[in-house]
């Protein structure tokens, strides 16, 4: 038993060296990383080649040149988006959560709110955000909506197909031990869910600042989504591309954090 | 310690195909401190019966009687392992182990430090604190079984708790279950359908029939204790060996 011992201490150990290896990382970013080089590369070229005018494509360069100048302005406009975006996914997060509990918990609810779920994610949200705009006024309120909406059934579909994903050995167990259902909620199946419950997150967030933009564009006097609409209007073709380039690394940034925040909460998953 | 009396057991489940009897007025007795093994074919309603015995499901009739008190559908009476380990992945060796002190809201601070003084007992020093993950088979199965008996029952129900390991470890763990039971003073109900390990373990075995189960065989083992895997080699053990396998063979349909 004692060999035994030594020989899974051994296996820990190497594995934690295994994992922790910086080369594994440099291997899995080389390739998109060179091959986004050689199409931004291909595209400066092929505008240079073609003479295109600004308005119509601008070269990388002069993209990186406008982020560098406006980056003050920008700024600004960054706040606004994420000043909507962070309310906005709360409000998603604590309801989707809510509601993915309450689903889980009554059949019936299941079967009445599901497909309602579904059927709310066909209708286009640039249909929605006008109206909401109309009946909320330009203020905050309509922009946090609209963001809570398009992130709201990633995190509800998740945390209720979640909470049916325990162990069903692990759930007679503790039945057994007599555990009721807040019991079972909280010793199984939330901590069971939460892989599921961090996919639905991770689908969110990628929404979370697209549809922030979304609702600027439609109605409100500062954030990227402004910023986008006016540069389209003085035809700052450079400007708007500067916009999407700023509105995907934030999107990027705020999924790491999260899967950073998941390799933290479900560290037990590392160790298999 | 504690008497165990399953007393005429039935338990009828419906399935598309119509009705089918999985238990058949069963009783079965395990007096206080007594290991008694329970060996059946597959398929045979062993674990219904674990489970009416649990609580997880109530049966069609009979009774389930702990010390002449009825408990029948009663949770939480009896102490339960499950085929698998069932550990849950996202907890420590030790906070598995205490499991039952959290559900029923016991003193989790004392059970900690019993759990952690009981590390040494179950091959399992240094790995408190380590998660399931990290742990091979035998010392799943050993967490588990430590959870079992911190769990505070006078009755432990073992629902092969060896089943999935590998010949050599499962030896190694029946050897040192058989150590530990001389220490441990509890009745202990075991099913397995390893005949080997029903002798090596038991003092009484019940055969049970092919589905629907009912006792088809209950004998005594007669073997010395302290027993070690050498009673293999005792001529008594081939008797009750030749005994048993020849009822299983006739309930399956080989005369």
């Amino acid at each position: 038993m004692q060999s035994e011992q030594a020989q899974r201490i051994a296996q820990a150990a190497s594995s934690r060296r295994k994992s922790s290896g910086v080369q594994q990382h440099i291997a899995q970013f080389l390739p998109p990383f060179a091959l986004l080089s050689a199409l931004v590369m291909a595209w400066e070229l092929m505008v240079r080649q073609l003479a295109l005018p600004a308005w119509l494509l601008p070269p990388p360069s002069r993209i990186l040149s406008t982020l560098v100048s406006n980056l003050p302005v920008l700024g600004e406009h960054v706040a606004a988006t994420l000043t909507v975006t962070a309310p906005g996914f709360g409000l998603a997060l604590v309801s989707g959560f809510a509601l993915g509990v309450l689903i889980d918990a009554s059949p019936l609810l299941r079967r009445a709110v599901y497909p309602l779920l579904v059927t709310s994610q066909t209708i286009p949200i640039v249909a929605i955000a006008p109206l909401l705009v109309v009946g909320f006024g330009f203020g905050m309120l309509p922009k946090v909506l609209v963001v809570a909406l398009v992130t709201f059934f990633p995190i509800v579909v998740n945390t209720a197909d979640g909470l049916q994903a325990a162990d069903r050995d692990q759930r007679r167990l503790l039945e057994a031990m007599g555990a009721n259902y807040w019991q079972l909620l909280r010793l199984l199946r939330l901590p069971a869910a939460l892989p599921s419950i961090f996919t639905g997150i991770k689908v969110a967030v990628t929404y979370s600042i697209i549809g922030a933009v979304l609702a600027e564009w439609i109605g409100a006097n500062a954030g990227l989504g402004v910023y986008i609409a006016r540069s389209l209007r003085a035809f700052r073709t450079d400007q708007v591309f500067v916009a999407a380039l700023v509105t995907s690394l934030l999107t990027i940034g705020l999924f790491t954090l999260v899967t950073l925040l998941e390799r933290w909460i479900i560290s037990w998953r590392d160790e298999s | 310690m504690a008497t165990l009396d399953v007393r005429g057991i039935s338990k009828t489940f419906r399935t598309p195909d119509g009705p089918v009897t999985v238990i058949d007025r069963l009783t079965i007795r395990a007096a206080a401190g007594e290991f008694v093994a329970i060996i059946g074919p597959s398929g045979s309603g062993k674990s219904t019966l674990f489970n009416i015995i649990a609580g997880l499901e109530t049966p069609d009739s009979g009774a389930v009687v702990i010390d002449g008190v009825d408990v029948t559908g009663q949770r939480g009476q009896v102490a339960y392992m499950p085929q698998r380990d069932a550990l849950l992945p996202w907890r420590s060796v030790i906070e598995n182990a205490v499991l039952a002190t959290i559900v029923q809201r016991g003193d989790v601070a004392a059970a900690r430090r019993e759990a952690r003084a009981l590390l040494d007992d179950f091959g399992l020093t240094g790995w408190g604190d380590a998660r399931p993950a990290m742990l091979s088979g035998g010392m799943r199965q050993r967490a588990a079984l430590l959870r079992t008996v911190l769990w505070h029952r006078p009755i432990m129900l073992l629902d092969e708790p060896f089943g999935a390991l590998d010949a050599l470890t499962r030896a190694q763990l029946q050897q040192w279950l058989l150590g530990l039971r001389d220490r441990l003073d509890q009745t202990i109900l075991l099913v397995t359908h390893d005949i080997d390990e029903a002798l090596l373990l038991a003092d009484r075995v019940y055969v049970l029939t092919p589905r629907p189960a009912r006792v088809a065989l209950e004998m005594a083992v007669n073997l010395p204790r302290p027993r070690s895997y050498a009673v293999v080699a005792d001529p008594a053990f081939a008797r009750l060996k030749l005994r048993l396998q020849q009822v299983l063979m006739e309930g399956v349909g080989y005369p």
